[in-house]
């Protein structure tokens, strides 16, 4: 691990302040970026720990939502009896990630912008262009069964890992930031992350020293909520395919339906062509079907990855009649 | 300067050791004593003070220490293991104010203030803690390597339990699970054992769940 300056941020304006130079980074539960420190992919110079702000709180919103707090654990977050209630898809793909343990230290915030798992960026003798710009992907004719498949270049095919994200994706959650300075804004869910295009390293919207102070879910909608995710082993396991779904049916059509895959792009793949492919569509395999391959009509394998895009497809089709009932 | 980093850390533990009130040895050499960082040094110390079993600790650190090389190498609490050192394995696993973690991901300066119990902090003087027994009763080991992480693992899982917690396995969300096997087997999904003494481990805890080994 590189030397680095720490300090704990009394209050979001000093935390803002003090992240906002050059070789700063913020830190919560430091579950990646502890792990990363330790391998030099991460070498800030200094560690503004906002573990101590007041944003753990889960509040109600006058809509019928809640305001997640960004330092609310992934436990807390998982185990709030609301969050079960109202959101138990986001309770779902909350635990179906990492370990307790993990999830103990693991921040909202930090979750959002967690790093990727792709084998080569860890590997420092490899070629990475996330972890070196320009210095090539060695995913690309690699090891990368793990690996995007949906939105990606030849420059990066590395995949968002969190299952959080994606059900916070399919509830349309918003981002609330703060900058230095002071001035605040929300950033759908959906647009934070960044296409990784030529420039992979920079991979969210958010500008040096701006915080992720809470996240906003709106009320759910209508329907039933299922989150399933696919993976190597029974339990912690990162995604090769994750799917969140929310049915709501009308009689024997879908009325409305909403889609978001993990484990295949570099963010929370929203697939709104597989939503318009089951609006007003008959509660049946073979619409759910049709989804899926309107879904995963423009995605790409790379060799090792080439099977998910039939298991997303299939993954879709299982969820989707779950989420409607017809198991 | 990146060479006299391990002289200059260890240094520090030494410092720590004595300030810990821990036997240290004698500095090896004036040569070795004489290393001072110079002024433009980044590396930085900060003073830490934790309470681990119930001890109040004061350390010099530098801010790169982990939670897991503080109790091993600055307290002599090797009962805490390395095994990973990359929060996969478990083996490090003790509780934060009441909460399990992975100690080998936790920077100790994060942990300012904070209340940590290993599972030297587990046993009331001879009397081993109820999830100890079970495991001896049980044979809920074989090399032993995992089994601290294990045991402190366990001990907080039924706390969460208590709390009501819902595993990935929970049917139903809405309501507090029963501890079954499956949700047991879930729950400790964070400690892997090299021996696979699973099926023992989940019969230790399934047991102090249902009250043996009080």
């Amino acid at each position: 691990m590189k030397p680095f300056r720490y300090e704990r941020a009394s209050s979001i304006a000093s935390a803002c302040a003090s992240a906002a130079g050059p070789a700063a980074k913020f830190v919560a539960g430091g579950t990646n970026l502890v792990d990363l420190m330790k391998l030099q992919i991460e070498t800030p110079a200094r560690l503004v720990d906002i573990g101590l702000l007041p944003l753990a709180e889960i509040e109600e919103t006058a809509d019928g939502g809640l305001r997640v707090g960004a330092l609310v654990t992934n436990s807390a977050l998982a185990a709030d009896l609301r969050v079960r209630r109202r959101y138990p898809l986001l309770s779902r793909a909350i635990l179906a990630g990492a370990s307790t343990q993990l999830r103990n230290k693991a921040t909202t915030g930090g979750n959002l912008l967690q790093r990727t798992r792709c084998p080569y960026f860890y590997d420092t003798t490899k070629p990475c262009n996330k972890r070196v710009p320009g210095s090539g992907c060695a995913a690309l004719a690699g090891l990368n069964r793990m690996n995007a498949v949906l939105g990606v270049t030849d420059d990066c095919i590395a995949a968002h890992p969190s299952d959080m994200a994606v059900a916070m994706t399919v509830l349309d959650a918003q981002v609330e930031t703060i900058a230095p300075g002071g001035a605040t804004r929300t950033i759908p869910i959906d647009a934070l992350y960044r296409a990784p295009g030529n420039t992979p390293h920079i991979e969210t919207v958010l500008a040096r020293g701006e915080l992720i102070r809470s996240v906003l879910l709106p009320p759910p909608p209508p329907g039933r909520q299922v989150y399933r995710k696919v993976r190597d082993r029974a339990s912690f396991a990162f995604a090769l395919v994750s799917v969140a779904a929310i049915v709501a049916r009308e009689g024997e059509r879908v009325r409305a339906a909403r889609v978001a895959f993990g484990g295949l792009s570099y963010k929370p793949w929203r697939s709104a062509e597989a939503e318009a492919a089951l609006a007003g569509a008959a509660v049946t395999r073979a619409s759910f079907d049709a989804a899926g391959v309107a879904a995963l009509k423009d995605a790409r394998g790379y060799g090792h990855n080439d099977f998910k895009i039939p298991l997303a497809r299939r993954t879709l089709r299982a969820t989707l009649a779950d989420a409607a009932g017809i198991v | 300067m990146d060479r006299l980093l391990p002289l200059l850390s260890l240094l520090r533990r030494r410092r720590a050791l004595r300030k810990a009130g821990v036997a240290t040895l004698r500095l090896a050499s004036p040569s070795v004593r004489a290393v001072t960082p110079p002024e433009s040094a980044s590396i930085d110390d900060q003073t830490v003070a934790l309470t681990v079993n119930g001890r109040s600790h004061v350390l010099d650190l530098d801010t790169r220490t982990t939670l897991l090389d503080v109790l091993r190498e600055h307290l002599a609490l090797t009962g805490t293991k390395k095994g990973c050192d990359q929060g996969q394995c478990g083996a490090c696993t003790v509780m934060v104010n009441g909460r399990r973690i992975n100690s080998c991901l936790a920077l100790a300066v994060m942990h300012a203030g904070d209340e940590i119990v290993t599972i030297e902090g587990l046993a009331q003087r001879d009397d081993l803690h109820p999830m100890q027994a079970a495991f001896v009763h049980h044979d809920g080991l074989q090399c032993g390597y995992c089994t601290p992480g294990q045991i402190c693992s366990a001990v907080a899982l039924l706390a969460e339990h208590e709390a009501g917690w819902p595993s990935y396995v929970t049917t139903d969300l809405a309501t507090a699970p029963a501890l079954t096997d499956a949700e047991i087997a879930e729950r400790m999904s964070g400690n892997i054992c090299r021996c696979s003494a699973y099926p023992n481990i989940v019969a230790a805890i399934r047991d102090v769940a249902e009250g043996g080994h009080t």
